[in-house]
């Protein structure tokens, strides 16, 4: 038991250590948030991608 | 005594790492963001039938141009080139807004590149853009 409270710290450190990605720029939710931003700027009723893009000219 | 000091301890562990999890999401709800998305959309209804007919393009920095100055009226040029500027401003206040959001304001750079491919790709058919290469249309 004692052993294992030794080990949470160790843990939490870990688990934060995973995740210090976020200090690197996160590329995907980045992509999310410019295509949500872009289509209400373009005011697109789809929120899928473009390749499905009904009426072009 | 001690045993409610461990857990005290541990569930702040655990807080802490969580913390940096929650971070994974960019932060785009913002006044900061949503004045200038704002500002863009409305913007957005003059500038499309320039970006239709070829007079506007969109750049590789995340930015717009003028592409065909000659495709614009006389009378209507200096108010493109005075649309073209202003969204040029809101683009990079944007950029900077949300990475100021984010707490990373050395993101900008990225953040803008992100925005450029995705400008780019959404772009409707027929719209123009300015590579390297110079322009060429979608």
């Amino acid at each position: 038991m004692k052993k294992m409270w030794m080990l949470l710290p160790v843990a939490a450190f870990a688990l934060s250590a995973c995740v210090t990605i976020n200090i690197y720029f996160p590329a995907a939710a980045a992509e999310k948030a410019a295509d949500k931003i872009i289509e209400e700027v373009w005011q697109m009723q789809q929120s899928d991608k473009p390749a499905t893009v009904k009426e072009t000219k | 005594m001690k045993s409610l000091l461990k857990n005290l301890f541990a569930l702040l562990s655990l807080l802490a790492a969580f913390n940096v999890y929650a971070a994974a999401d960019l932060e785009v709800n913002t006044p900061g963001v949503n004045a200038v998305k704002n500002s863009m959309q409305a913007r957005h209804g003059q500038l499309s039938a320039y970006y239709d007919s070829g007079a506007v393009g969109l750049t590789m920095d995340g930015m717009i141009a003028v592409r065909d100055a000659g495709s614009v009226p006389l009378a209507a040029r200096q108010t493109v080139n005075a649309l073209v500027a202003a969204e040029n401003q809101d683009r990079s206040a944007l950029y900077a807004e949300i990475a100021n959001a984010n707490g990373h304001p050395e993101w900008q750079a990225e953040i803008r590149s992100t925005f450029a491919q995705r400008w780019i790709q959404r772009a409707q058919r027929g719209w123009w853009v300015l590579s390297n290469n110079g322009w060429s249309q979608k």
